[in-house]
């Protein structure tokens, strides 16, 4: 059965302005030519080490990246353009962020009215809460006074007082036990079930082999593999990616081998394929752009991927 | 290169402006000091003018010349303030930076008598040192130069205790330098720019505290130029509607505390330009 | 036990000692001063003999070394005594309370309009930081805080009061009224100006840092998120920036006692109103002893009380300190 896109993301980079050592403007681009696609029902993992910028893509699809960011490409949400206009409509209300940790939550307000916000109702909030077993008394409390099983509950409770469609669910398991990221995740799974898109953005490559339906491979601010979750459990026979593969064998589980060399620095990007300077299989042909191809039902940036 | 040029610009000019208010504020206390008393004395040919081009700032009741006696007033002021602030200044290096390398009951001792200062408020504080040194100018020198240093020592203080848990300090003390050597060596010269900071910006404090209590007729004496006085004779005068006597010397004194701020920020840019104000 | 009365039990015990190091400096002050309270007492041309004047300092303890009469003083003081004022020939505490009644009125209206005015230029500079209405704001700060507010009260008295007429030269009530005609409109007319004067004082700096505090609020991971959930500019600084900006502004003018006493000592003496200030100003510069220690320890458990509201209200409204046990 085909299901239908919620969010479709072409070629998207996110660039800042910023003063390199003070004396010069310089771009420093973040993220770059990245492709995704979340459909109904489906939980689409971004997996990739910290500070690779994806943080910033669930800013950049909710519209809130800060005055000096500069965005390129297409976003479609529901197969219509999504400007910085409709952004500012959807956001809260179809498209929902749920974020890292209450640390996103204002300290000073009760738990409760934080829940409704803006667009939200008192008795929507009862319901979400009673869906997700927080009582009543957690409607008084501040921020602070929520355990860690609460406060992940709560922070899904402020997408869930909308309606949203799309998900985007921030690094949401970082600090929990194995048990209560268990949890976390068959709540995403139900609400997934119940026909929305979730985007899950983590740097736990278990979790999202594990959970996500589909994972995208994210390095140094691009998308380099994004392929079904079973062929990331099956192992690196049925990857696609070079980068993709040296990320399965580096799992403890797998033998815990370390890839060479580090993720290039946002500011300091190599012009071709971005993983071609730790690459075994690097030759000429990666110093230039490399096209999106699709082999075997995935997609794959790279000149060597059978 | 545009981009660095306009830097080294920004720089150049950071420093054109702290010479040219340094040279207007000496040249403010040098005009001062080559004033004689006949040109800030009484006149009673020429009393209660309004401003003109030979009495810019007018003459008052006695025929004495608002112009020279506002200069040779804040001449004065500035020297007090100097003279208090570099003592208070001082203090607060040396308090802060004890504080902060000893620990201990030193460091409570001089929080405790940080907060001590403080509970009094400042100009009430002027007033009993005034009145301790059985008022007159020398009281106003003692106080000013005895209250400016708390807020100083907090700021110290904490910059040594960031400079202490540096690396280098730790390795300092692990190769087993004294804490007296550790602070000579390695805390004095990191202090040294929030210290030249500090002290200019205790000046617009001093010069303001300095008015205000000459201002209520501690301190100087009557015939004295100073703004505080100045302004304390316009009162008793101000039901005679002579604008010019409060005005100028006011705006003058505003004018001088705001050039020493100003001075303070210019320098904290070019020293420390990570912590100025935008 | 409770986290929030341990807290308040610390403070007011480190208080205490404070009070007590205070009261000995100030003490220290004025009796070390070469300024003889028994001249100022009799007057410098009265011809009283040197015996007559040996026999009132005998008689006020001067002669007892400084320990004894501190006690003596502190003794007198948890009765309730604090001497007769030189000046006023009046007991100390009868004129502490009469001049503080007139003194709260000007400092109550003065505090609350700079509190007022700076948390709300704040407001409008943080939320609009790094653009020309913001800049303008600041620069009005700046030049605020390097401005001494009795000059600006005097230009005041000499505009409104004196040019234009439509304010009194000073006082607190009409001159020549007898006290049971003056009206409360008659009060409010007298009360205008030094007011306005003393509340200049306070605005620069809560608006300064309101200021600070509320783009600090605006860069912070929940107004983010709340962004994220959809809240417009204008509800974030609703829901969250008054929210989270409120107790720091509240603490520091609840701080800054100290300044506004100092500052009404300063607006009294311009405006000629009978206060506390005014008290001070005339102790000191009269020699009268008693009464200078009385409003200096006065003034010291005023900036106190403030500073134990500041804490005191820092605890009621911070949830964290308030629900003690938490976590």
């Amino acid at each position: 059965m085909e299901r239908k896109e919620i969010l479709e993301v072409k070629n998207l980079s996110v660039s800042f302005q910023m003063y390199d050592k003070g004396l010069r403007q310089k771009e420093l681009q973040v993220i770059r030519d990245l492709n995704i696609t979340v459909h109904e029902g489906e939980i689409l993992a971004i997996a990739g080490a910290s500070g690779s910028g994806k943080s910033l893509l669930a800013n950049a699809i909710l519209g809130i990246l800060p005055l000096h960011a500069s965005v390129k490409g297409t976003m479609k949400y529901r197969g219509e353009s999504l400007t910085l206009e409709r952004q500012r409509k959807l956001r809260g209300k179809e498209i929902a962020l749920v974020p890292q940790s209450v640390g996103y939550l204002d300290p000073l307000m009760k738990v409760g009215k934080q829940v409704v916000g803006v667009n939200g109702s008192k008795d929507r909030q009862r319901e979400v809460f009673a869906r997700y077993g927080l009582g009543k008394e957690v409607e008084q409390m501040y921020p602070f006074q929520l355990s860690g099983g609460m406060a992940r509950r709560v922070l899904i409770a402020t997408a869930m007082i909308s309606n949203a469609k799309l998900l985007i669910a921030d690094e949401p398991t970082p600090g929990l036990s194995t048990e209560m990221a268990k949890e976390t995740m068959g709540h995403f799974r139900d609400l997934a079930k119940e026909g929305r898109g979730v985007i899950l953005i983590t740097h736990d490559i278990d979790l999202a082999f594990a959970y996500a339906d589909r994972v995208a491979v994210f390095y140094a601010g691009t998308t380099v593999e994004t392929a079904p979750a079973s062929d990331f459990r099956k192992g690196p026979s049925a990857l696609r990616h070079p980068y993709s593969k040296a990320l399965w064998e580096a799992l403890p589980q797998n033998g815990c081998k370390p890839i060479p060399g580090t993720q290039p620095y946002a500011g300091n990007l190599p012009s071709g394929c971005l993983f071609a300077p730790r690459c075994p299989y690097r030759t000429e042909a990666c110093e230039t752009t490399i096209p999106v191809r699709q082999i075997r039902g995935g997609e794959v940036c790279c000149n060597h991927a059978t | 290169m545009r981009r660095i040029r306009r830097k080294k610009n920004q720089r150049k000019r950071t420093i054109y402006l702290i010479l040219l208010i340094g040279i207007l504020l000496l040249l403010l206390v040098i005009a001062g000091r080559f004033l004689s008393p006949e040109q800030y004395g009484p006149d009673y040919n020429e009393k209660k003018l309004t401003p003109s081009i030979q009495h810019l700032f007018g003459t008052d009741y006695l025929g004495r010349d608002m112009f020279a006696r506002t200069i040779k007033g804040l001449s004065n002021s500035i020297l007090i303030g100097t003279l208090a602030a570099g003592f208070s200044a001082c203090v607060a290096l040396v308090l802060g930076i004890l504080s902060a390398t000893i620990g201990g009951l030193v460091d409570k001792i001089i929080s405790y008598l940080v907060d001590l200062c403080m509970g009094i408020p400042h100009l009430v504080l002027l007033m009993l040192i005034s009145f301790m040194m059985g008022r007159g100018l020398r009281g106003v020198i003692v106080g000013i130069a005895l209250t400016h240093w708390p807020n100083l020592t907090r700021v110290i203080r904490g910059e040594v205790l960031q400079i202490k848990n540096m690396q280098y300090v730790k390795v300092a003390e692990k190769l087993g330098k004294s804490k007296i050597q550790i602070a000579f060596q390695h805390i004095l010269p990191h202090v040294i720019p929030q210290f030249i900071i500090g002290l200019i910006l205790l000046f617009p404090h001093a010069i303001l505290h300095e008015a205000g209590v000459t201002f209520l007729g501690f301190g100087l004496s009557v015939d004295t130029p100073a703004i505080g006085i100045i302004l304390s004779e316009a009162l008793k005068h101000i039901a005679t509607g002579m604008w010019w006597l409060v005005f100028f010397p006011g705006m003058m004194l505003v004018m001088v505390v705001m050039m020493f701020d100003q001075l303070g920020e210019h320098v904290r840019r070019l020293l420390d330009p990570s912590s100025a104000r935008e | 036990m409770n986290k929030y009365v341990k807290y308040i039990v610390t403070t007011l015990l480190r208080m205490v000692l404070l009070l007590i190091g205070v009261s000995i400096v100030c003490f220290m002050l004025i009796t070390s001063s070469p300024i003889d309270p028994v001249e100022a007492y009799v007057g410098s041309e009265s011809n009283i003999s040197q015996e007559q004047k040996d026999v009132i300092a005998e008689y006020w303890g001067l002669n007892n070394p400084p320990v004894q009469r501190y006690v003596t003083w502190v003794k007198n003081l948890l009765h309730g005594d604090m001497g007769i004022s030189i000046a006023y020939q009046k007991p100390v505490t009868q004129i502490l309370a009469q001049r503080f009644q007139t003194s709260a009125v000007l400092m109550i209206t003065a505090w609350i309009l700079s509190g007022i005015i700076g948390f709300l230029i704040g407001i409008v500079a943080g939320s609009h930081a790094g653009s020309v209405l913001d800049r303008v704001l600041k620069t009005f700060c700046f030049i605020l805080s390097s401005t001494p507010a009795f000059w600006i009260g005097l230009l005041l008295l000499a505009v409104c009061s004196v040019q234009l007429g439509w304010f009194p030269v000073g006082f607190a009530v009409p001159v020549g009224k007898a006290a049971s005609e003056v009206t409360v409109l008659d009060r409010i007319h007298h009360l205008i100006l030094p007011a306005l004067t003393l509340s200049i004082t306070g605005i620069s700096n809560i608006a300064l840092h309101t200021r600070q505090k509320l783009i600090d609020v605006l860069h912070s991971d929940y107004v983010l998120f709340a962004k994220a959930r959809g809240e417009s500019a204008f509800q974030i600084i609703k829901r969250h920036g008054l929210r989270n900006i409120a107790i720091p502004a509240l603490t520091l003018q609840f701080a800054s006692f100290s300044e506004l006493f100092g500052g009404s000592v300063l607006a009294e003496q311009v405006f000629s109103y009978p206060g506390l200030g005014n008290a001070a100003t005339t102790a000191g510069l009269k020699g009268d002893v008693p009464l200078l220690l009385g409003v200096a320890l006065f003034s010291v458990l005023f900036v106190f009380a403030g500073n134990f509201m500041a804490n005191l209200l820092y605890g009621v409204l911070n949830p964290q300190i308030r629900k003690g046990e938490g976590q």
